[in-house]
């Protein structure tokens, strides 16, 4: 163990900092020195995805992260994903409207990895779909209503770009 | 695809938003480990390394010492502190306790707990405590378990058999004895569990000056706070469950009794808030969360035109060291131990033994998901044995619609159900001559393909009578549930439960039928979860019960506050009760509908007039109804018959799989699944339900095992060793709605939190043994792995 030492980064779009121990993760950071508690602690081996966020834009996961490697970098967390008021964004709101979802638990990486999706392909095919969230677990909704909100979201954003 | 039960319905059925998700997506849900009070101490846990040993002594003289260690906590201090864990059967020399005392019994097991500043203080301290064990010999097989000379988990016990019972219900001699034919066979369902995505976590604070344990956890158990309470040798009304916590994920297994004795008792020795989160090994290897592991030996007696009239069946399940309320998972499938068919008699032998290996719960379905798989192949080797069509073989069985309600050899009546229209509907869903001919193209290009077939009988509702079955201690029928309405002065609408969520979409069950009743807006709606000393008596979010429960519970609660809005109103029109009529929140003078109060007036003299208030009406809008389960309260007969679950709903499930020969790799290509949960509810939310289920099916079929190599060492502590099922392991799952309403629920609702993964199990079989059938092999053993299938096809090394 050493001692902890400043990190500065920023999230969402704002400058932040706070301390950290040279082994404490990326995850743990956001969510307890940060408070930023809507990224989620699933496995901690970077199997499940719970963790997701953008680290530069790249959806990476959190908890395989030193938080002192993100020093200067920018990361984007769910609570990133609404709107200024902090109603649901539009990734969100289609996940409300397909249901994509049911315990919430695995929704924040779900819904980071279809930003990073859709950013790089507004229109995926049902294949770009699996492949984007294909390390994202969800043991609640057998992924059908997910891929149904994944097409809603993309179809959404076509029309309102048009 | 979907159709409504009842086109008068004014939210019921329709869809909408479901309230919960807006603050999941937006990541403002608050779970567990969003709470950490100031001051805040962390736990972590020493496994045992062994799967069996005696505690020789332990020194944490040094873990102590290092800075930020509050406490260092042994099983000993424990076990003089605390009461063992209840458990289901009456078994007082099989001690459950948070930490190991005197003896570890598997490979995993906590034996030390430290309370630090921080959790990686915590973890620090765990290297410096040095337990001297003495390791022994363990026991790992079930079979094994029960020899008179194996190793004894429990010494005290003086037998690995936790439980062995025999139920006869009917005629089974006599009609195994005029059968033309009989069959055996042996299925094994794996050590598997439904594994959140949440591990299980909990925080306890005692607080002196109030004598209160405040406790936050993930939780999912009915009778949580009784078990605290009893273990930690507090009054019960000390006790206070949060149940606004939003739980990541639960099916059944978020139990963590034993996770919430050790942080209570360490929170009241600290006089600090105390929390601990399973980290994904300790969940996986210690967190006493296993699902059932269970072999069947099953014979069958049939005719030569398919018709089956006797079952024998023997369920031997491997409990693990610490049964809790796990061996139960053997009584529930009483319920529907003979599936969707009428079959005459069935002889039922359940067996439970305890093993090193860490402790089962229960799990989606409380065993009817192993006990489906094992009905299931039945059906599937009478329709082999006699060469005759799997479908035609179940149809020839089926409980006909004319027949119900039906009752089944073991005393339960199943209220409703059209088994042939949701086979027809998903055939039709499946272009089921189609896809016969997509498989026989696949073989004709060299793949092996295989298409599937099960159906699966859903008992909802909940019952505690099957406790009674196995242990008659347990005389218990009351199995309730709760709900209160309020309505303020400003005439908002607020539903209280009395239990916490996980995803189940309870709040937005509450709203709509509150609305419904009530004729209000759903999202205008408010539902809370009051906590375990304010809220009115209730069970548990389990055995798929609480659309039926808590929305029967709401419907109550909403008829018996419209009644007293309706007196109020009344009395102000002057008129009386039967004189009005109410719509939409407004009454109107029958006689002269211009004459009539609405809804905000009504709210408020309710709060704010007594002179404009009926004699004998209590000031304010509220009621609240508590629900005992339809047809339960009543103890078994002396032939073992009780009405176990209220209602049934059904389900058939038909997968499309590929098989690659060379590999062993099973791909399912398409799923069609046709369900019958009554009137539906809310039908995003029941689709969901139906499909997650077909999902953790899926791995229990293929992929999931918690694994011990032979010599106890536990081998599937990481998501890469226990492998869950991804979106590449999962098709898009089409899927039909049926309804058959049931008579005895308030909108004819049933549940539907089990069914897919009753099914799929079954499902994905039936389809991997239909791949198989041109090779001439047969697999009988979940989940069927990768490399098992590809032993089983070339002979192994």
């Amino acid at each position: 163990m050493s001692a902890p030492r400043r990190v500065s980064l920023t999230v969402n779009g704002i400058e932040r900092s706070g301390m950290a121990e040279p082994r404490l993760t990326l995850l743990d950071f956001l969510r307890y020195e940060l408070g930023l508690t809507g990224t989620h602690m699933g496995c901690e081996h970077g199997v499940c995805g719970a963790c997701t966020v953008l680290f530069d834009g790249d959806a990476v996961r959190a908890c395989l992260i030193y938080a002192v490697q993100a020093e200067g970098h920018a990361v984007e967390t769910v609570e990133g994903l609404c709107n200024a008021d902090g109603s649901p964004g539009p990734i969100q709101d289609a996940f409300r409207d397909a249901h994509g979802l049911q315990c919430g638990y695995c929704t924040p990486g779900m819904l980071i990895s279809v930003k990073a999706l859709l950013q790089a392909t507004p229109d995926p095919s049902d294949d770009e779909i699996r492949e984007a969230i294909g390390g994202n677990l969800c043991r609640c909704t057998g992924y059908t209503q997910i891929i149904d909100a994944v097409r809603l979201a993309a179809a959404k954003a076509k029309g309102a770009g048009t | 695809m979907r159709e409504t039960a009842r086109s008068n319905l004014l939210h019921v059925s329709r869809k909408r938003r479901v309230k919960e998700d807006k603050r999941f997506v937006s990541g403002t849900g608050t779970y567990v480990q969003d709470v950490v009070p100031k001051g805040c101490l962390h736990v972590a846990v020493l496994p045992s390394p062994y799967p069996r040993a005696k505690i020789v002594a332990i020194d944490s003289a040094k873990a102590e010492a290092l800075p930020g260690v509050r406490a260092v906590v042994t099983g000993e201090e424990l076990a003089a502190h605390t009461m063992p864990i209840y458990q289901g059967l009456n078994l007082p020399n099989v001690r459950w306790r948070p930490l190991a005392h005197e003896m570890t019994r598997y490979a995993g097991e906590w034996v030390v707990a430290v309370a630090a500043d921080s959790v990686h203080v915590a973890e620090d301290a765990l290297e410096l405590i040095a337990v001297d064990y003495e390791p022994l010999s363990p026991i790992l097989d079930p079979e094994l378990a029960m020899a008179e000379d194996a190793p004894l988990v429990h010494p005290d016990h003086g037998t690995n058999v936790l439980y062995r019972g025999e139920f006869n219900w009917g005629p089974v001699d006599d009609d195994f004895a005029a059968a033309d034919r009989t069959l055996s066979f042996r299925v094994r369902w794996g050590r598997s569990s439904t594994v959140p995505i949440e591990t299980f976590g909990v925080l306890a604070s005692w607080h002196a000056g109030t004598d209160t344990l405040d406790i936050w956890a993930s939780i999912q158990m009915p009778k949580y706070a009784e078990q605290i309470a009893a273990a930690l040798k507090i009054p019960l009304n000390d006790v206070r469950v949060h149940n606004d916590v939003d739980v990541g994920g639960a099916y059944g297994v978020k139990r963590g009794i034993k996770h919430t004795v050790l942080v209570g008792y360490l929170s009241r020795k600290l006089g600090a808030p105390v929390r601990l989160i399973e980290d994904r090994l300790v969940n996986l290897a210690g967190g006493d969360a296993h699902g059932p592991d269970r072999i069947f030996d099953t014979e069958v007696a049939f005719s030569e035109n398919g018709t089956i009239a006797s079952m024998k069946i023997r369920a031997l399940d491997d409990a693990g060291a610490y049964p809790g309320r796990g061996p139960y998972q053997l009584a529930k499938p009483i319920s529907a131990i003979v599936g969707p068919y009428r079959i005459n008699s069935v002889r039922y032998e359940p067996i439970s033994v305890t093993s090193n290996k860490c402790g089962q719960v229960p799990v989606r379905g409380f065993g009817q998901a192993p006990t489906n798989y094992m009905i299931e192949t039945a059906v599937d080797k009478v329709a082999d044995a006699l060469g005759l069509d799997r479908i035609e073989v179940r149809r020839r069985n089926f409980i006909d619609r004319e027949q119900f309600p039906y009752m089944i050899p073991s005393g339960t009546e199943y209220d409703s159900g059209d088994y042939h229209a949701v086979l027809d509907k998903v055939l039709e869903l499946a272009k089921y001559d189609d896809l016969l001919e997509r498989r026989e193209r696949r073989r004709a290009e060299g793949m092996l393909a295989g298409v599937g077939i099960a159906t699966c009988l859903e008992p909802s509702g909940g019952n505690t009578m099957f406790e009674y079955l196995m242990n008659p201690q347990a005389e218990i029928t009351t199995f309730m549930e709760s709900c209160q309405v309020r309505v303020d002065s400003h005439g908002r609408i607020t539903g209280i439960m009395g239990t916490g969520t996980s995803g189940q979409g309870h709040e937005t069950l509450v709203a709509t039928i509150l609305g419904e009743e009530l004729e209000r807006e759903p999202d205008e709606i408010r539902v809370i979860h009051a906590d375990s000393r304010a809220g009115f008596p209730t069970v548990a979010p389990v055995a798929s019960r609480m659309a039926i429960m808590l929305g029967g519970a709401a419907a109550g609660a909403a008829q018996k506050l419209k009644e007293r809005i309706i007196r109020i109103a009344a009395h102000n029109l002057g008129t009386t009760p039967d004189a009005v009529e109410y719509s939409a929140g407004a009454v109107r003078d029958s006689a002269d509908p211009a004459r009539k109060l609405d809804w905000e007036e009504i709210c408020f003299i309710a709060h704010n007039q007594t002179h404009k208030m009926p004699e004998g009406i209590e000031p304010g809008l509220q009621a609240y109804h508590i629900l005992q389960v339809p047809g339960g309260g009543r103890l078994p007969d002396e032939h073992d018959r009780v009405q176990l679950y209220p209602c049934f709903a059904f389900q058939a499930h038909i997968p499309f799989v590929e098989l690659d020969p060379g590999t062993g790799k099973v791909t399912i290509n398409e799923y069609y699944i046709a369900h019958d949960c009554g009137t539906v509810i809310n039908p995003d939310i029941v689709r969901g339900m139906v499909i997650g289920g077909v999902a953790q099916g899926i791995g229990a079929a293929l992929y999931e095992k918690f694994s011990y190599d032979p010599d106890g060492q536990f081998i599937s502590g990481t998501f890469a060793d226990y492998i869950m099922p991804s979106v590449f392991e999962v098709p898009y799952v089409e899927d039909v709605e049926h309804c058959t309403p049931s008579p005895l629920t308030s909108h004819g609702q049933k549940g539907t939190g089990e069914g897919g993964y009753l099914g799929a199990p079954a499902a994905i079989a039936s389809a991997v043994n239909d791949a198989l059938r041109p090779r001439g092999v047969s697999i009988h053993e979940l989940p069927m792995r990768m490399a098992d299938i590809e032993d089983l096809l070339n002979g192994g090394d």
